[in-house]
């Protein structure tokens, strides 16, 4: 490859016992693109997100960040490398307010040592004020200010999404993982979602990518899509081409259905 | 966006933090001074009670980590700081069983030296335990912890070159029969634990209970956190254990069962998990009511109605109170509050803007 990826996936294989949940899975994400991930319930995307990100250390393969070999890596440590990700049924710390949810995000790059923190240091007080001033443009940005005291679990569905996505962006990644982030919207909130990727990925610089099922949302904002089936890649490539394919309509609808999309 | 600063409100809160921590200290010397020693024991009880109920809400309560090891760590810390503090000559009439090990037969420490070294060595334990033991989760965490702390108590019973074995160690160094101690201490707990939580670590720590999978994806190094918390909360249950056996004077490995533990347990969880003031004051009523309802146990009669004298009756009320407590404030009595000056004069600010709109 002459472009070195952003993220590159080789050969991944995660087995759980007798169950391969992925098999031989790659994909190149090059810088600032938005790739789509899609398949059948229990295909395997989330196992993918979840070896990504360290929750699982793969039975072989490999992910590389921008050339650095992170396979395997802890959680917090893939995260300090720039990757953020958000989860399928929303992970909030439900009892703390949004604002301290993204100061969480933000806390990996606190210098101050635990001492200076109980004794109050003027250099401590200095970092906090900053990181919580931090914060508080973050969300500005993206239009969640106003929610700055509310317990997270308090909101309503959409928004602890966004709020979601906000405590990943505050870690300053450079690739976003994102987990089915328009299930349980409707029309509108999806339509809201997709605006509300496109300019997070234009403001920070991200390269995404994305699993869902919302098609609307897919072939809406993806630049290309893989396509897993019982832990393989059955297809990838431009969302034209992969609405055209056989085997992903096979997949998706079982064996007999014709491509109606191509007559 | 901006931070908020107000400038007055700020010294306003230092001069009322300061006048507090005044009356306090003027409460404390008239109460060392004019109470009988019936009375400063209680005290000093509380006091006690409060620094093992915050250390342990600062482990459960805020870091989500179920330990039942504090009674191992008071242990801990008790024995060094009563090793330490024996002058040589009760050291050598209390071990007649065997010598005592160095360097315990060599060094005799004044107090407070005594009592950071039996932090430090519960510290240094919570560590040895944390690092395997704090991967469990949940309930399985407390067996843990539990079998660590009769561990603790088993081996204590077992070194007789170091603890005396089942005899226990006599005539330790009352310094802590003295309100400047124990309540004190309270307050370094107190001081060092909201400190810690209402830091970026603390948000951490916050986060780690609620989520550790998230937490950590956010970049939350777990192990760290979790033994953060762990170690800081078992070195101020070492303090706490060093000053309970100063003021009884008398340690054995049987009073450090579990029993010990699931007493500072009901304070935790009575005073609201995640609240040090809900720990503090129920520290204090819980001490307290111990003592008042000591006549109920001593037989008594309403009209008809005759009572005979029952040991144990008012462990009954507590259970009856615990039950009503569980019933009607699920999450304690202060449910996570936390009492500050920003409350406080928030509070005043209101009532002040609705006399105005009376008014106007």
């Amino acid at each position: 490859m002459s472009e070195r990826s952003e993220l590159s996936v080789q050969d991944l294989t995660m087995r759980f016992g007798g169950l391969t949940a992925v098999r031989d899975f790659s994909l190149e994400l090059a810088k600032g693109e938005l790739v789509g991930l899609i398949g059948p319930n229990g295909a395997g995307k989330t196992t993918v997100f979840n070896v990504i990100t360290g929750v699982y250390r793969p039975t072989s393969g490999k992910v590389l960040l921008d050339g650095v070999d992170i396979t395997g890596w802890r959680p917090d440590r893939v995260c300090k490398q720039g990757i953020a990700r958000t989860f399928q049924n929303i992970r909030l710390m439900r009892s703390l307010s949004v604002l301290d949810n993204v100061i969480v995000g933000h806390r990996l790059r606190l210098k101050s040592s635990l001492g200076s923190a109980i004794l109050r240091t003027p250099g401590y007080v200095r970092e906090e004020r900053e990181l919580i001033q931090t914060s508080l443009e973050l969300l500005d940005s993206l239009g969640l200010v106003h929610y700055k005291d509310v317990p997270a679990g308090g909101l309503p569905y959409g928004e602890q999404r966004r709020v979601e996505i906000a405590r990943a962006l505050a870690t300053r990644p450079r690739v976003l993982l994102l987990d089915e982030p328009a299930a349980g919207m409707n029309p509108q909130e999806s339509m809201d979602l997709c605006e509300f990727i496109q300019k997070v990925r234009r403001d920070f610089n991200l390269t995404v990518l994305l699993i869902e099922h919302d098609m609307s949302v897919v072939m809406g904002i993806c630049e290309r899509i893989a396509v897993l089936d019982h832990g393989e890649t059955i297809a990838s490539g431009v969302p034209a081409e992969i609405q055209a394919n056989q085997r992903v309509i096979e997949a998706y609808l079982g064996v007999g259905y014709k491509n109606v999309a191509a007559n | 966006m901006q931070i908020q600063h107000d400038p007055r409100r700020a010294r306003l809160k230092l001069i009322l933090t300061l006048l507090s921590l005044a009356l306090s200290a003027l409460a404390i010397w008239w109460a060392n001074n004019n109470l009988s020693s019936y009375y400063l024991r209680i005290l000093n009880l509380a006091g006690i009670n409060a620094i093992l109920a915050v250390s342990m809400n600062l482990i459960f309560g805020f870091t989500g980590l179920f330990s039942l090891g504090h009674a191992g760590f008071m242990a801990v810390g008790a024995y060094t700081c009563a090793l330490l503090t024996l002058p040589m000559r009760s050291k050598q009439t209390i071990f007649l069983l065997a010598p005592l090990a160095w360097p315990f037969n060599a060094v005799t420490l004044p107090p407070f030296p005594a009592v950071l070294l039996a932090g430090l060595a519960a510290a240094v334990m919570a560590y040895l335990i944390g690092l395997p033991v704090l991967r469990l989760r949940g309930d399985y965490l407390g067996i843990a912890t539990l079998g660590f702390a009769e561990i603790i108590r088993v081996v204590a019973n077992n070194i007789p070159t170091i603890t005396n074995g089942a005899l226990g160690l006599k005539g330790i160094p009352s310094f802590a029969n003295n309100l400047w101690w124990t309540w004190g201490w309270a307050a370094a707990t107190v001081w060092v634990t909201s400190r810690l939580v209402n830091s970026v670590y603390g948000r951490s720590l916050l986060a780690v209970k609620e989520d550790e999978v998230a937490a950590e994806i956010m970049g939350v190094n777990l192990t760290y956190h979790k033994i953060l918390s762990y170690v800081i909360g078992s070195a101020f249950a070492g303090v706490g254990g060093a000053l309970m056996g100063s003021l009884v004077t008398a340690i054995n490995p049987k009073t450090f069962g579990f029993m010990l533990t699931f007493n500072i347990l009901i304070i935790v969880v009575a005073g609201g998990l995640g609240s040090i003031t809900g720990s503090v004051i129920t520290s204090v009523i819980y001490t307290v009511l111990l003592e008042a309802l000591r006549p109920i146990e001593s037989g008594w009669s309403i009209g008809p109605l005759h009572v005979p004298e029952i040991p144990g009756l008012r462990m009954v009320v507590f259970a009856l109170v615990l039950l009503v407590i569980i019933l009607f404030y699920q999450r304690g009595l202060f449910g996570g509050r936390e009492f500050t000056w920003d409350g406080v004069l928030d509070w005043i600010d209101r009532k002040r803007n609705r006399k105005q709109e009376v008014a106007g």
